[in-house]
Formats: structure tokens, sequence, C-alpha cells
């Protein structure tokens, strides 16, 4: 075994020492790293790389590129948009879109500019149909041949549609998450009152989530506070009460509150049995529903982390305050409660943070009102397989939950989450 | 008794208090309790009938779960929920387990940011994983695999396999380390024979959060999966949506059973290494 301290009286470290004592630090460091490496290159893979594609996925839409592409190529050129393209281009659509015809794509290519430039999908898939019956090597003027099949091909308003659908980078699905639109001249100006839907949608959620972390903490505190006071013993007994929920499914916890709250369910048959109600109250399929079994599935988060700070502030605090004259309100408002906000705002961050985020239980009984953002996003996924919308609200969500993680990593420690 | 200095104010509030805790614990539990007793029905509905309020036998039967256990939905629903949760919580503890013995080291670089990005799949919403999943998976063509299942599950589990085995790394006596090398142990010995003995509790609670993880996951299956990969969570999504029956319930009460037992092995666990003297409360 060597020793770099030899003698009290020669205490100086010679470089060889240093350089030794560095070499062992790097050692540690490497060793450390490469344990960490297999996991950290799994969430690479598996975790960061597919929302990666999610976010490039929310400004990068090839369809229309690919389903026309020399159209597009020739509408690049052209300049003057307040007149029509040239005869050229009216040629390579008309025959692009009857090979597209041939291949079934042309609906695909008809929805895709639709979404740019509404009312021209029926354009599209009308001069596909009527296309079909024309050969195309005999047609002398094809703008003729297009503006006779409908009018709108006539006005150059389509053709800038066509091409910003073809812009395989775009900010517009962004500007579509927030309410915006991007006009085919490049503009962007907010969607009319009537037709925002998605910022309505993201105040609710913060809206809901809010009301559910004011909730839990109105209902956890308490319990919290109680079971610091209590034996350890009694305490982990009482413990079960939070702990079971927590360890249960989410899909039993929303099944139970579904046979609850339903019209026959057990709240509403106890009510019309006593005669406190004559028709079932509508109490499920709404935000109502929603906020009360989210917050019933989220009080197990404010709690736990309540509790354990709780179980750590020193009563000789409160004591000593009440001792030199505070009466036990103002002992628990200046003096404990300040202490417990370290496990307030861990709590009340992480119920936040998940309830943003929060699928299941809406989409199964948050009817119409009680929907959340991230029902949208699964929304345009499943259903209008607008996949591009749905990737601009995901990484919209995703800023906004990376916020509040931030906040939460600075205030409590990633690292100080407990189980 | 309470102090007989206490003013009537005070001695409500004492009292007040404990109502208002046993009145939120009831309203946490309620809904399990419900549940159990509803899954009985003998009618295909979701709600106590005047039969099962008298307590009348007949009204109660235990056709639901005959009915779990013999439909053929349910049973592959039952069987990929076990291999899809087995599979992910072995890849699940092992790279958790191996990540946490490097955070818990004194000399780990960038500590804080690292172990942030662990734990992030724990707080990225599931319909964003899914969806950023839903595009990978299609191009790196695993779409619709036992494997993609696997690793996605796998991928959820891990936070809570390093908070948990960090956690008791925290009490961890590091000169025990130095005495197994000292007496000539190699690192892998010294982990085998040493370390992972006295962090087993924190690697077993882990395991069983990641395989909860995986059994109760339903996002990534409603996206990810085939037909014939679902799972009891997504048979009961479905279930829900389309016609609501009491096997649900019964299926229900199944994983309340499981849960049941999950939390009394953890809580035993969390006891016995608190009762190990080497580690500090």
């Amino acid at each position: 075994m060597e020793n770099t301290q030899t003698t009290d009286d020669d205490l100086s470290l010679t470089s060889e020492h240093t350089r030794k004592y560095n070499q062992a630090i790097r050692r540690e460091k490497n060793k450390a790293l490469l344990l960490v490496l297999p996991l950290f290159f799994f969430l690479l893979v598996f975790f960061i790389t597919p929302i990666g594609f999610m976010l490039y996925r929310s400004f990068y839409n090839p369809t229309v590129s690919n389903l026309v592409p020399k159209t597009i190529e020739k509408l690049e050129q052209w300049k003057d948009i307040s007149r029509l393209p040239n005869e050229e281009t009216f040629k390579t659509l008309a025959y692009e879109i009857k090979g597209l015809q041939k291949t079934r794509k042309s609906g695909k290519f008809a929805e895709e500019v639709n979404r740019r430039l509404p009312q021209t999908g029926s354009v599209i898939k009308r001069t596909a149909r009527k296309i079909k019956k024309v050969d195309l090597d005999k047609v002398a003027n094809y703008q003729k041949l297009l503006t006779s099949i409908h009018k709108k091909w006539g006005s150059p308003a389509i053709w800038t549609g066509i091409r910003s659908a073809g812009d395989k980078l775009t900010i517009n699905y962004y500007a579509n998450a927030l309410d915006y639109k991007l006009l085919p001249t490049g503009e962007i100006v907010k969607q009319p009152e009537e037709q925002r839907v998605y910022l309505p949608i993201l105040k609710r959620t913060f809206y809901i989530a809010f009301i559910i972390t004011l909730l839990t903490f109105i209902l956890g505190y308490p319990v919290a506070y109680y079971l610091s006071l209590i034996p350890l013993k009694k305490a982990s007994v009482l413990l079960i009460f939070v702990l079971l929920p927590f360890w249960t499914s989410l899909l039993v916890r929303t099944t139970a509150w579904i046979a609850i709250l339903q019209s026959n369910g057990v709240i509403n048959k106890t009510l019309l049995y006593f005669n406190f109600i004559d028709k079932p109250l509508e109490i499920i399929y709404n935000q109502f529903s929603t906020i009360l079994a989210m917050t019933h599935i989220l009080l197990p988060f404010m709690i736990l982390p309540l509790y354990s700070v709780m179980k750590g502030i020193d009563p000789s605090y409160v004591r000593a305050s009440q001792s030199l004259g505070a009466n036990p309100f103002m002992s628990f408002i200046k003096v404990y409660f300040p202490l417990s906000l370290p496990g307030l705002s861990a709590g009340s961050l992480l119920v936040f943070i998940i309830a943003i985020g929060y699928y299941i239980t809406p989409a199964l009984i948050g009817g119409v009102d009680g929907q959340l953002i991230s029902n949208l996003v699964a929304h345009h996924m499943r259903s209008t397989n607008n996949w591009e919308l749905a990737a601009a609200l995901g990484s919209v969500l995703l800023v906004l939950i990376m916020v509040l993680y931030w906040v939460y990593d600075r205030l409590v420690g990633a690292s100080n989450i407990k189980l | 008794m309470l102090p007989v200095y206490y003013s009537p104010l005070r001695k409500f509030w004492h009292y007040a208090l404990r109502v208002i805790v046993a009145l939120v614990l009831l309203f946490l539990i309620f809904p399990i309790l419900v549940t159990v007793p509803l899954s009985f029905n003998s009618e295909p509905f979701f709600t106590f009938t005047e039969g099962m309020l008298k307590l009348d036998p007949e009204a109660y039967s235990t056709k639901w779960y005959v009915e779990f256990f013999t439909d053929k939905k349910w049973n592959i629903a039952l069987k990929n929920s076990f291999y899809f949760a087995i599979m992910s919580t072995i890849l699940a503890t092992i790279l958790g387990t191996v990540a946490a013995v490097g955070l818990a080291s004194d000399r780990m670089p960038f500590k804080s940011v690292i172990t942030a990005i662990l734990i992030s799949p724990m707080i990225v919403p599931l319909v964003i994983i899914a969806a950023g999943m839903y595009f990978f998976y299609s191009v790196i063509d695993i779409a619709g695999t036992d494997f993609g299942i696997i690793v996605a599950h796998a991928m959820l589990g891990t936070p809570f396999v390093v908070i948990t085995v960090t956690a008791t790394l925290a009490g961890f006596d590091k000169s025990l380390l130095r005495a197994s090398s000292s007496l000539g142990a190699n690192p892998v010995t010294t982990f085998l024979k040493v370390t992972f003995p006295l962090i087993r509790p924190g690697v077993i609670s882990g395991a069983l959060f990641a395989f909860v993880t995986s059994f109760d996951e339903v996002v990534l299956i409603i996206f990810l999966a085939d037909p014939d990969q679902r799972t009891i969570p997504r048979q009961m999504f479905s279930g829900l949506r389309e016609q609501i029956n009491p096997t649900i319930l019964a299926a229900a009460s199944l994983l309340i059973l499981i849960s049941v037992i999950l939390l009394f092995t953890i809580e035993l666990l969390r006891r016995r290494s608190e009762n190990q003297g080497i580690f500090d409360s």
C-alpha cells in the first residue's frame, strides 16, 4: 500500500503525487460514467430520439412535395402570384393528378391541400375524377382544360395553396396549434374567434390542472398533518388508505368512478332511494367528473411528499412560538406552515405536471368539456390522421412540461422524488 | 383525553381535524371498496341491484370471474400483461440498478443533470411519448412487435428503479467497498457479494414499481400495439368505451388484489431495510 504522506514535516505533494491522485479520480469518474452509460444510451434511443422525431414531424411534412414533385418544382419558379402560373405548370399538374388518380392517391393530395386552404379539396377530387377520361397527350390548352373542369383553377389562390402545402418545412402546424393561421402568402394571422379551438383547450387544461392541484392541497394537507402527529405505528396503518389507491391501476380507479357516478350508479341510486332527487343527476362525462376522478387519483402524490416533510418538522418550534405568546392559529400560520412549504411545493408541482399531461381519465369520463390537451393530440393522431398537427400540439405541451420540470428540479431536485 | 386547558375552539379543531381526515381517507378508499362487491353482481349491470342491497344470495354470483378466466380475449390480455410486465421489469431493473450504482458515486460528473434526464420518462406525458414512438417505430420498423412494447415499458419503468436504488445507496457505507477490495475481491465480486445484498430491498421495490408501471400502462398500448397484443388495461379501456359489462369489474377486483399484495410486499421490504443497522434512516 502506498502512502503519500511520509512524515509530519514533509507534507508537500510532489507533482508525481498530484498526477497519481488525478489519475485515480479520473478512473473513478470513468467508472461511474460507464455504469450510467447503458441506461443513458437506452433512453437516448427509445425515449429521446422518438421525441426528437415528433418535434421534427411538427414542422416537416414532405407528403405533398412527394405526391406532386414536378408541380411543386414548377411552382417554386412562379414569382408574380397576382397572375396565374404558366401553361407549363398547368400541364405538369394535369399529368400528375392523373398519375395520382391511377394509384388512388389523389384523395390524399386533396386532403393535404385542403388542410392548408379549405374548400380546395373538392376541386382537386373533382378534377381527378374528370381527368381520368381525358387523353392528356391530345390536349392543346391545359389551362383551358382545368378551368373548364373547375373555375377555381382560374384564380391564383388555389395555386398558392398547393405551393404552400408543398413546403416541406413549415411552421404552419405550430401556427394552427396556437390558433393562428399561415396564409398562403406567408402572413400569420389570428384565427377568427369562432374557429379558435386549441388555445381555449390549453387554457382549460391549465385551469383544470390548477383546480385539481388546489383540491389535492385542501384535502391532502390535513391528512398529511394528522399523520405526522400520530405515532408511527398508527400512521403506517392509516397510510395504507393513501398507498392502496396509489398502487391500484388507473383503469381500475376510473372504472370505479364510472360505477359510482353514472346515471344509475351508486350516488344517483342512493339519492333517488331517499327521494333527495327525482331524476338522476348528470355527474359523469363532464368537467366535474374529470376533476373529481383526477383529484382522487392524484391525491396520494400530494399527501406523500407533504407527509415526509412534515414528519421532519421539529414540534418544539411550534411549542416555542406558543410559549412566546402566539395563539395556536398564529403559530400555525407563522411557524408550521412555512416549514411545510418544501413538501407543498414538491407535491403541487408533481400533481400539476401529471395533471396537464393526463389522457386516460378525461378520455373515458371527460365528455366534451372535460377533454384536455393530451386528448386533442390523441384525437389528431388516431381520428383525423393529422400527425403534423398532433406533433405540434404535443411539442407545445412538451415545452410547458419541461419548463415545469426545470422549476421542480430547481426547487425540489429531481433526485428527491420519494417513492 | 384532551388537556383540560384546551379552549373550546381548540377542542373543536381537535375533533374537526379528525373528522376531515376520516372523510378524506374514506374518499380515497371508497372507489376501491365499491368495485369489489359490484363485481359479484349477478345482473349485467355496473350498479347495486335491489337484491344485492337486501343481501339476497341469488343476487350475487361469480359468473363474471368465470367469464374473465374463460373468455378468449381476456385470456390473451392476461397472458400479454404478464409477459410484457415481466420482460420489461427485467430489462428496467438491470439498466436502472447499474445506472443507480454509477449515480451514487461521489465522483459522478454532471450528477444533477444526468439524474434529471434519467428520471424524465416519469414526467413526460404518455401521449407525447406515444406519439414520438409511433413515428419512430414505423421508421425503424418495429411497430407492432413484442420487442417494441417491452422496450417502451422498460423505458417507463427505469426511473422508478433508479429512484429506489439510489435511495438505498444513500445510506450505504462506502468503506465496505474498500474493505472488500482490500481483502482481494475484484469489482464484480464486490458488487455481487457486498453491494447487491445490501441494496436488494431497493432493487426489489424498484422492480415491483417497474412491474406495476408496465402492468397498468395503457396509452402506449393504445398507440403502438396490435389487437393481438392487447393487455388487461387495454381490454378494460375498450370495454369501458364500447359495452360496459361487469367482467371489467371482475378484472378490476383482481387487479386490486394484485396491488394489495404488491403494497404489502413493498412495505415489508421497506421495514426490513429500515431495520438493518447498516442504513441510516
